[in-house]
């Protein structure tokens, strides 16, 4: 290997203390100031409510039993399963959403904008659309298989939008560099951009693999045991809560393993452009001969992510003998998946703001901690943390229970690490310099990041809140067991319609909810940082 | 710099304040009573609005899958709103049962049904049954077999469908377990998987590839064949279905069934009694034959059209109580590599 080849910036390399960073960085003061810590903590202590609940449960019997339970064979056998799909999802997940990444951002791709679109849509659909499509049409890839193609077909947009965020943010001039000293584009990319995205790439992975671990709708379909399943079937068997719990607590032990093992990726690195000249667009590179191949790569995913689970759908729609169109109901429906979404999102957008933004400006054991426990219950199955919520407000908050505050409360527990995510990748784009400067300026914490780093990181940060409202759309089993009494969703009605065994009735609620995620996920394609 | 940030605020706010007006409750009034049912609401709906009706009262229903509406209960314990469980199966009211969750139902109320399909503790009762059939395609099978131990020849290898996640499959291995001991059933689940059956997810898919041919034979409940033929006509449905004979544990009866609530008030405990009662009533009772093509289990209804009596049935006798063992049958299930 000769010097040029190497990467222009050594991202893992240990640093003395005091020393400067490449990006012009001084090494961030380790306290946060209070203003931002004290709504982290706050945040990060909702999210982890689960896990006491889970501690509770767990060893109401005693470690003994709870240790009986974790050290079956059978969950040997689970675990391996989970583990085993959830390394082949992130694994096609990162080569499918790096490479239309680096496609439609980086490539002179026909029609790049519309592809950058489409791929973000499946986003709306949710996994058991998508399961239930794969095994109308092919019943026999029921198990690992199944579960593996629909899982990775409805996450894989979470790999690809940090990647083309960062593809848009970083400085080309390095890739010039190494294209000048006659490196073939594909050689540049390897060598010299793919360690840029490396942090994305990572952010975005585990945001996959904890999907992988905590989905029941793809698995359940597909009669493949996971972890997750395996919870559900020891609720539905036994109608104990003590093997479950004890289960879900391996799946926090398992997270926490796979956030300190993205954190190590991460390297220590800015991620923000160098401090001299102005952002340049890349020019895109030919594809050559290669084109016909490009576009094939994104026709394909778009068509089996996309077109095949609508196409299924349309089909109901059409053969539907017991389709039943309300329109009132749709709509009233509708608009409360709305309301309760927007509510979701805003309320977990604010709450990842203070960690997110620590998470991205400051190290040290403290800052790290906080992110990594605002991750801890993001494995855990949506029945679980439900639960939990169930358990906690009978006792401490009897007048929010079964209340819509307490609901939108549930999704920012289950969905914080998503906008955290987001919102750090965006405060990393923004030059740490310009707080330094701000700072020296005489402006308090608060005004910096109020006048320089939010305003800066606002389009990403509302991009995690695009995000994280499309997820909340989708979500069924806490909302099952905490909303309102008498009050419906577009997935509670989908899976009253699927139950009762009508899946023509189910169809334009599947549609509806298809459709209103489809609308941020739209945004999140043209996003543009 | 300031105002789009300000002014995205000022959004959020406004949509965490403008959430709970759009998700309003259905009624601001307080409920006189509050179901759980685990049964679908396609379903009950219907009765539910007789119910209000027939009580004079408001009543709020919860939707939910049996099992988690019962962890639900259970979490929630002596604090629940709730005050009668409506359950799509005897196990999940069995384990409320075990935790002492369910208050006794009076002898009168108890009397109308018959003690094999209702709670051994006398909370719970059965409201509606459901009998599992062999569903067959007559060409490929012109006389059906009379027992599930047939299954397990060779010349049905590759020609059986079934739902191994369906609760009432598992149901009826359990009662086969409780039946004919561990062992047996052991050694037929495998002689069934030697068989090479084919899984579908729910029993209308079963019912429907019986229909096709797919498959020669079907394990399922016994009102999907029902149902099926009210909506398409008798002579659109190719399959046809037989009720084993005999007390085989291929033929079992299980039921939905209802359970009071232990410590709700006073007067959510009297609504939630003469629910209970009209539930049993010959207006419910008729529909559950009627529209859902059940078993009544009370009130002296007959089945539907069609359908034939639960008296001329041989179900195996089992004491529906002892279906709560499903952990065991899983484990079985899982052990000989059927889910």
């Amino acid at each position: 290997m000769t010097s040029p080849d190497a990467p222009v910036r050594t991202e893992n390399a240990p640093r003395p203390e005091g020393a400067t960073a490449p990006s012009g960085r001084r090494r961030a003061p380790v306290r946060p100031p209070w203003i931002l810590t004290v709504p982290a903590t706050a945040a990060v202590l909702l999210a982890v409510l689960p896990l006491g609940y889970l501690a509770v449960r767990a060893l109401e019997r005693g470690p003994a039993y709870a240790w009986d339970v974790i050290a079956e064979e059978r969950t040997g056998e689970l675990l391996l399963n989970s583990l085993g799909l959830t390394a082949v999802v992130v694994t096609a997940c990162l080569l499918i959403g790096v490479s239309l990444a680096w496609l439609t951002v980086r490539t002179a791709l026909p029609a790049a904008r519309a592809w950058s679109v489409l791929v973000t849509l499946p986003l709306a659909v949710p996994s058991y659309v998508t399961a239930y499509a794969w095994l109308s049409a092919a019943p026999s890839l029921a198990g690992f298989t199944g579960s593996a193609i629909a899982l990775t077909l409805a996450s894989f947009p979470y790999v690809y939008l940090p990647v083309a965020a960062a593809l848009r943010g970083t400085d080309p001039g390095h890739e010039e560099v190494a294209r000048s000293l006659g490196k073939g584009p594909f050689r540049t990319f390897l060598r010299v951009t793919l360690p840029q995205l490396r942090p994305a790439a990572a952010g975005g992975g585990l945001l996959v693999a904890l999907y992988v671990l905590s989905d029941f709708g793809a698995v359940s379909l597909m009669r493949y045991d996971t972890f997750t399943r395996g919870i559900y079937t020891s609720y539905r068997a036994s109608f104990d809560r003590t093997p479950a719990a004890a289960l879900s607590a391996v799946l926090v032990l398992i997270t926490v393993l796979l956030v300190a093992a993205e954190t190590r990726t991460r390297g220590r690195a800015g991620y923000a452009r160098g401090g001299t000249g102005t952002a340049r667009r890349a020019v895109p590179a030919a594809l050559g001969r290669f084109k016909p191949l490009a576009l094939t790569w994104c026709g394909a995913i778009v068509a089996l992510a996309v077109a095949f689970p609508l196409a299924t759908l349309g089909y109901w729609l059409a053969v539907g003998t017991s389709a039943t169109w309300d329109p009132a109901t749709l709509t009233t429906t509708a608009l409360t998946t709305l309301g309760l979404a927007a509510a979701g999102a805003a309320l977990t957008a604010l709450l990842a703001l203070p960690v997110g933004v620590i998470a991205a400006r400051h190290r040290g054991r403290f800052a790290q901690l906080l992110e990594q426990a605002a991750y801890a219950g993001h494995a855990v199955p949506g029945i679980t943390v439900a639960l939990a919520l169930v358990f906690l407000a009978v006792r401490y908050a009897r007048p929010l229970y079964q209340e819509t505050p307490l609901l939108v409360c549930a999704y920012a527990v289950l969905f914080l690490p998503v906008a955290v995510a987001a919102t750090r990748a965006a405060v990393l784009q923004a030059p740490p310099v310009l707080d330094d400067v701000a700072r020296s300026l005489g402006r308090t914490p608060l005004g910096v990041l109020r006048e320089v780093t939010l305003p800066l990181a606002a389009p990403g940060v509302a991009a995690g809140a695009a995000l994280t409202f499309v997820v909340c759309m989708k979500e069924l089993p806490a909302t099952l067991l905490l909303r309102p009494t008498g009050t419906d969703t577009l997935a509670t009605r989908l899976w009253t319609e699927t139950g009762s065994g009508s899946f023509a009735a189910a169809a334009p609620y599947a549609a509806a909810l298809i459709l209103l995620a489809a609308v941020p996920s739209y945004l999140l394609g043209r996003h543009r940082t | 710099m300031r105002r789009p940030l300000a002014r995205a605020l000022t959004a959020i706010a406004a949509a965490v304040l403008l959430a709970p007006a759009l998700a309003a409750c259905g009624s601001d009034e307080p409920a006189d009573l509050v179901i759980y049912s685990g049964r679908n609401e396609n379903l009950v709906k219907p009765l539910i609005e007789k119910l209000e009706k027939h009580l004079g009262a408001n009543v709020e229903v919860r939707y939910g899958d049996s099992a988690e509406l019962s962890a639900q209960l259970l979490e929630e314990g002596d604090k629940t709103e709730a005050g009668l469980f409506l359950s799509q199966d005897a196990g999940a009211l069995g384990a409320l049962s075990k935790e002492k969750r369910l208050a006794p139902l009076p002898g009168t109320t108890l009397d109308k049904v018959d003690p094999a399909y209702r709670g051994s503790n006398g909370d719970w009762t059965g409201v509606s049954g459901r009998a599992r059939v062999l569903g067959y395609h007559p060409d490929q099978v012109p006389t059906p077999p009379n027992s599930v131990h047939e299954l397990v020849k060779p010349e049905w290898k590759g020609k059986i469908g079934f739902v191994p996640t369906n609760a009432s499959f598992q149901a009826f291995v359990t009662g086969m377990r409780v039946l004919e001991g561990d062992d047996a059933t052991r050694t037929w689940l495998k002689g069934l998987k030697a068989n090479e059956p084919k899984a579908y997810e729910n029993n209308l898919k079963v019912l429907e590839a019986v229909d096709k041919g797919e498959v020669s034979l079907g394990l399922l409940n016994h009102y999907y064949w029902y149902e099926q033929v009210a909506e398409k006509g008798a002579d659109k449905v190719k399959a046809k279905i037989h009720y084993l004979p005999k007390g085989d544990p291929g033929g079992l009866v299980n039921v939905a069934g209802v359970g009071i609530l232990e410590g709700a008030d006073e007067k959510q405990a009297a609504y939630a009694q003469k629910a209970v009662d009209f539930l049993l009533s010959a207006e419910s009772q008729t529909y559950f034959a009627e529209e859902t093509k059940e078993y009544p289990l009370a009130a002296g209804v007959k089945t539907a059209e069609g359908v034939p009596p639960l008296e001329t049935l041989q179900p195996p006798r089992i004491d529906l109580g002892r279906l709560d063992s499903l952990k065991e049958t899983l484990a079985m299930l899982q052990d000989v590599g059927l889910v």
